[in-house]
């Protein structure tokens, strides 16, 4: 082989370009917060892909879905459901109302979020002590419980959060209509462990 | 494009084919074929040998060459030709590659299909699914299967996708000619030929007769490894699979465990006997007579050290646990094969 | 060439900045949020694992050398090589990974730190805390289940060991996945202005690709280990097939992560080699594009084509058949790339640095185990040798001669930016020599092992594949001795090396145009891009100033 044949002409790259400084060089640096939490979602997501694939793999695999002896009510989960979904567009009705500089609205509907997704841990619990399988029961209610325990605890850490903001709020000043990351990375993660309830409800409770 | 292409060059690419071709053949690294299934393999390893050796020998020559004659020399401080890329090399050495893996693809397909891997009943017709139900916590008190010589199929406690290596497509619909079931414990084989209801620690098949093997296991997954048929599958609990072939050649092979299964997962090995079919039927003649409470208990718990042409294992036979609930089980079942014999 | 050579002088300025930023020895072992030094945290941190991994691989090595299984007992010897493996996997060639990523990324792209600085310094002390949980587990019984912790065996083999197994794993990819969070963000969102992603080096595409695959294989491993855990704590039936559970889910989760974190585990050190061959070579990198694009085509690949290692296991035969033709295809992409290196360096003016011998190494080597993982891809022969000795060598091939080779070519080229001192070049070669010949000496022989019939795994075996597992065992020992003039190189030139200025090596990326070891904020303005960065021998490249020395006539 000899190298005079490769022809440099045909030069795949054009990396030539001499860069004028763009001298747009903003200080302090620019807030690549939210993305961060986008990113770390997905991730999260992730999670909860490995426990449906495997979930639905049993259900694909067993001969009577659910086990026989696993009765599935659907009243109370509906109504848990309906109230964790209506408290995503409250949650939304805050993150609007800090855009219009409304601190006390903002305050007003995260406490709203926050007492909805309380409810709906209280519904939950009530739901874990009047079911007729435990833990080990089965494959259904083995997975029945570590999928909505799992996403029990996002829900949790979600309430927190969206404490940890309230509080916040009440110091003057802390957000405003252009300072806010703090209600929206709430707002983002709580339409998260929405989403991922929906999915759930579907899997569980429906299929 | 213009590829290199001096007088050197092509001789360097012929000797380099003639080596890789000559390779191919004569690597030596596999161990006796002992099925026609195994010599199949074989051929298509000795086609990865052969496109194997020529990538790497030409991979390896443009390292040495381009240390030696790119090197740097004394005081010569100018950087190489600002070449940034060529595309039809680059084509080149992506088209070439991919040729080549579609042609492997291709071949292991075929070979697969040969083998019967792709039998769709496979694991299906005999199957004598096991739950390992009563299994709980330690694998030591693991009691076998209830049944060895059960071999109507019984309902898959799940709906099961067929495991393993079925019947070759010619042979495909026809029951194999011998059935045997194989259960791996910790830490042994157990072979039962349904048909005799002879139960044993070794496997013995006739010559140029199909086997088949339904394979399970009571306590963790094992892995029935033939080496000279170029078989393996693992024996999952709760799952029946199959393997079947043919033995073309008279002779003792190794049969090993190669999926860990505990801390003697390396003594669990036993051996394969291929005879005659009638040096098989005496065999399976004297195997009933005089079967009994203790051959078998020797079977399985000295076969190991036994096949271990050393005594290493002596020492641990003690503590091998076969549990001996587990083979006063194995015992009373085989009680009521040779009864109802 | 003006623009940079305006920002060398912005450094000779500011250099009185750089004096009052030298590092104190205690910040290296503090809660310290400056990317440069996390990444040596991590860097000397998973060296330490490594020589502890090593140890234990120098025992498995010891226990094979005879038949018998005399050196320790069949249940040490399945902790020592789970121990091994996960040090080597997750204590070791991930997390080094990231430390130089965590070095290297924001240099490259020009950045002044990582996005997320204070997460960064989590993610890294996570390592420590759950190495020495993994380690303490001797203490109750190692887990012995092997790395990859199959069920049912994993629930019946000594539960306090397993699940510190399982923790210090949920620890270690949570580390893992906050790492990848911000390189992910820091590549996308940092990059100085004017750095498109065609001007961006190729290490930092490697990384790119590689935590997009973290971000999406990890999770899936964390949710099996939630459930295992269930299984062995609470009697749960997920995995085990004596309660209805399904052994064969557990597999495909963890491959589903397990076998994209073998990528994870060799593409940032692609990444090096782009780096390292063409500023060794000086010649511009070869095929650009190609290799930027193919690390995202192997990340894509990688993701599915996980059941290659269950081609034995529960996989009825078409599933085995498009996961063969799935894996590959991986030989495309991975082709690409050490064709180009190969283009790269045809034609160079080579000097064979430390760096360079370690990178060519990498091909060297990296080649066989590729090559036989395209064997072990093919159906009905991997059926044979799976689980086998073969496999082993394919492993350690692909582990050993790629990625470690890999961190010691990075670890050979940016020491000098690192600390400001040259590693000794002689003592590198006697390293690379001592390293090139042990590690064939100890994994070739293996593959003919596999192939004849040895297990894996195994404490004893049959006597009659002793010598050449003696030969392996020598050799092993020969390994274990090369790393010693490395550590006694690192040592020695840290604290004597000669000086080694701004630009030793005469690179053309981003890192080489600060000081060494570089100041707080990296750089004392935003730097600007005047080459791209493998422009080496182009008249853009003007040689005739004294910052490049390599003049052309
Ligand atoms: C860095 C880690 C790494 C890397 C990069 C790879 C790369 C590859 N691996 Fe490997 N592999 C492991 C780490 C790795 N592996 C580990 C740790 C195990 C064992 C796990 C365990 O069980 O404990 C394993 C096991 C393993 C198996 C399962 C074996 C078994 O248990 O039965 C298989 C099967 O398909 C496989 C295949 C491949 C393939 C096809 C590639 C490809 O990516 C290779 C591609 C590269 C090349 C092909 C070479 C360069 C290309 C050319 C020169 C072009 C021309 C080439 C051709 C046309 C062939 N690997
Ligand atoms: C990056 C990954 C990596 C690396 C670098 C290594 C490195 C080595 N490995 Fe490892 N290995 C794996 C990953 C790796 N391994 C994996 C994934 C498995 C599969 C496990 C499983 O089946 O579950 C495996 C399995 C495995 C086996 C098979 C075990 C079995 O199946 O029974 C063997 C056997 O020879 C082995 C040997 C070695 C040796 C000799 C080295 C050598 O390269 C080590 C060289 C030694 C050193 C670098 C130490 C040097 C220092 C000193 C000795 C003293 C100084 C000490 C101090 C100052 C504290 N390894
Ligand atoms: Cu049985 Cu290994
Ligand atoms: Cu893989």
């Amino acid at each position: 082989m000899q190298i005079p044949t490769i022809a440099p002409a045909k030069t795949e790259l054009d990396y030539h370009h001499s860069f004028e400084a763009a001298a747009s060089h903003h200080e302090g640096h620019p807030d690549h917060r939210l993305f961060g939490i986008f990113v770390f979602l997905f991730a999260e997501g992730m999670i909860f892909f490995g426990l449906f694939a495997a979930y639905l793999i049993y259900k694909a695999t067993a001969p009577v879905w659910p086990p026989e002896g696993v009765e599935r009510e659907l009243l109370l989960p509906a109504i848990n459901t309906a109230i964790l979904v209506s408290s995503s567009f409250v949650i939304n009705q805050g993150n609007a109302a800090i855009k219009k500089n409304n601190v006390k609205g903002l305050r007003f509907w995260l406490a709203a979020t926050a007492i909805m997704g309380a409810i709906f841990l209280a519904g939950q619990a009530y739901e874990y002590s009047h079911l007729n399988y435990g833990l080990t029961t089965n494959l259904y209610a083995s997975s029945f419980f570590v999928m909505t325990g799992f996403h029990g605890l996002h829900v949790c850490f979600g309430v927190l959060l969206i404490a940890a903001v309230l509080w916040r709020s009440l110091k003057p000043g802390h957000y405003s209509s252009t300072s806010h990351f703090g209600v929206e990375a709430a707002e983002i993660y709580w339409h998260f462990v929405d989403i991922i309830w929906i999915i759930l409800f579907v899997l569980l409770y429906l299929l | 494009m213009n590829i290199p292409s001096s007088i050197l060059t092509m001789l360097a690419g012929i000797v380099l084919t003639l080596i890789s071709l000559w390779y191919g053949q004569n690597h030596s690294l596999l161990p006796e074929a002992a099925s026609k299934e195994a010599s199949d393999v074989d051929s298509l390893f000795n086609v990865m040998v052969t496109i194997s050796t020529g990538l790497f020998l030409l991979v390896q020559a443009v390292l040495i060459i381009s240390a030696i004659r790119f090197r740097r020399r004394k005081d010569d401080n100018t950087d190489g030709a600002p070449i940034h890329g060529n595309v039809p090399l680059e084509i080149l050495w992506t088209a070439i590659p991919a040729v080549i893996i579609l042609g492997i693809s291709v071949y292991s397909f075929e070979i697969y299909n040969q083998m019967g891997g792709l039998d769709p009943m496979a694991a299906h017709e005999h199957g004598n699914m096991q739950i390992a139900h009563q299994m709980k916590g330690a694998a030591i008190a693991a009691p076998l299967p209830t049944s060895f010589e059960e071999t109507a199929p019984t309902p898959p406690p799940q709906k099961q996708i067929a495991l393993g290596i079925g019947a070759s497509p010619e042979k495909q619909g026809k029951p194999a000619d011998l059935l045997v079931n194989v259960t791996g414990l910790q830490y042994a084989w157990i072979f039962n030929y349904p048909e005799s209801g002879v139960t044993s620690g070794e496997l013995h098949l006739p010559l140029g007769k199909e086997v088949q093997l339904n394979i399970t296991a009571p306590d963790v997954l094992h892995s029935l490894w033939l080496p000279e048929f170029r078989l393996k599958q693992d024996a999952i609990p709760g799952r029946n699979a199959e393997l079947r072939f043919t033995a073309n050649k008279i002779g003792e092979y190794p049969i090993v465990c190669a999926e860990l299964c505990g801390s003697y997962h390396g003594a669990m090995r036993t051996r394969l006997i291929v005879e005659t079919p009638e040096e098989f039927e005496n065999w399976l003649a004297s195997q009933k007579e005089m079967a009994s409470k203790e051959s078998l208990e020797e079977a399985i718990a000295i076969n190991p050290a036994k096949m271990s042409a050393g005594e290493f294992l002596a020492p641990y036979v003690e503590k091998m646990g076969i549990d001996a609930a587990a083979l006063a089980q194995l015992h009373s079942q085989h009680h009521h094969t040779t009864a109802s014999n | 060439m003006t623009t940079q050579i305006q920002l060398q002088e912005g450094i000779k300025i500011s250099s009185a900045i750089a004096e009052t930023a030298q590092r104190k020895w205690q910040d290296y072992f503090s809660f310290n949020t400056d990317h440069k030094v996390i990444g040596i945290q991590y860097l000397v941190t998973s060296f330490i694992f490594y020589l502890i991994g090593g140890l234990l691989g120098t025992a498995v090595r010891t226990e094979l050398a005879t038949p018998d299984p005399d050196f320790v007992s069949p249940e040490v010897y399945n902790s020592l090589f789970t121990v091994h493996a996960t040090i080597m996997i997750f204590l070791w060639i991930i997390p080094a990974g990231a430390g130089l990523a965590n070095y290297l990324v924001p240099l490259m792209i020009g950045a002044k730190d990582m996005a997320f600085p204070r997460l960064n310094a989590l993610a890294f002390w996570l390592i420590p805390i759950s190495g020495i949980l993994l380690l303490s587990s001797f203490f109750v019984g190692a887990p012995q289940a092997g790395w990859t912790s199959y069920p049912p065996l994993s629930l019946i083999s000594g539960k306090a060991g397993e699940e510190i197994w399982i923790l210090s794993i949920l620890l270690l990819g949570t580390s893992s996945i906050l790492g990848a969070v911000n390189f992910f963000v820091t590549i996308i969102k940092m990059r100085t202005p004017g750095m498109g992603f065609n001007q961006m080096p190729l290490f930092c595409w490697a990384m790119l690709a590689t935590s997009a695959l973290i971000l999406t294989a990890t999770p899936v491993l964390a949710a099996a280990l939630i459930m295992l855990s269930f299984d062995l704590l609470t009697g749960t039936n997920f995995f085990n097939p004596a309660g209805g559970g399904d052994p064969i889910v557990y597999q495909h989760m963890f491959w589903f992560y397990s076998h994209p974190a073998v990528y994870i585990m060799i593409l940032p050190f692609f990444g090096v080699l782009s780096e390292v061959i063409p500023v060794h070579a000086r010649k511009p990198i070869f095929g650009y594009k190609a290799l930027a694009y193919s690390s995202l085509a192997i990340a894509f690949l990688g993701l599915i084509v996980w059941a290659h290692h269950m081609f034995t296991s529960g996989t009825p035969g078409w599933l085995r058949m498009f996961f063969m033709i799935a894996t590959m295809i991986i030989a495309v992409p991975t082709g690409i790339k050490i064709f180009s290196w190969l283009a790269t360096m045809w034609g160079g003016k080579i000097q064979l640095t430390s760096a360079m011998q370690f990178a060519m190494g990498f091909i060297s080597i990296f080649v066989l185990g590729g090559i036989t993982g395209i064997m072990l891809a093919s159906v009905p022969f991997d059926i044979h040798v799976h689980d086998t000795y073969f496999v082993v060598a394919h492993l350690h091939y692909v582990l050993f001669g790629g990625a470690v080779f890999g961190i010691y070519a990075a670890l050979y080229h940016w020491f000098p930016k690192m600390t400001g001192r040259m590693l000794n070049e002689p003592w590198g070669s006697v390293h690379f020599i001592l390293s090139y010949v042990g590690f064939n000496l100890t994994f070739l022989p293996m593959h003919i092992l596999g192939i004849q019939g040895m297990p894996r795994r195994v404490a004893m075996y049959d006597p009659k594949f002793a010598d050449l597992n003696m030969l392996c065992t020598i050799g092993s020992y020969l390994l274990a001795v090369s790393t010693l003039p490395f550590i006694v190189n690192v040592i020695w030139s840290w604290m004597y090396g000669s000086k080694a200025g701004d630009n030793p090596w005469k690179g053309l990326t981003l890192e080489w145009m600060t000081t060494s070891p570089p100041p707080i904020e990296n750089f004392k303005t935003t730097p600007v891009l005047a080459t791209g960065p493998y422009d080496y021998g182009s008249n853009k490249s003007d040689n005739q100033s004294d910052t490049t020395p390599h003049s052309k006539p």
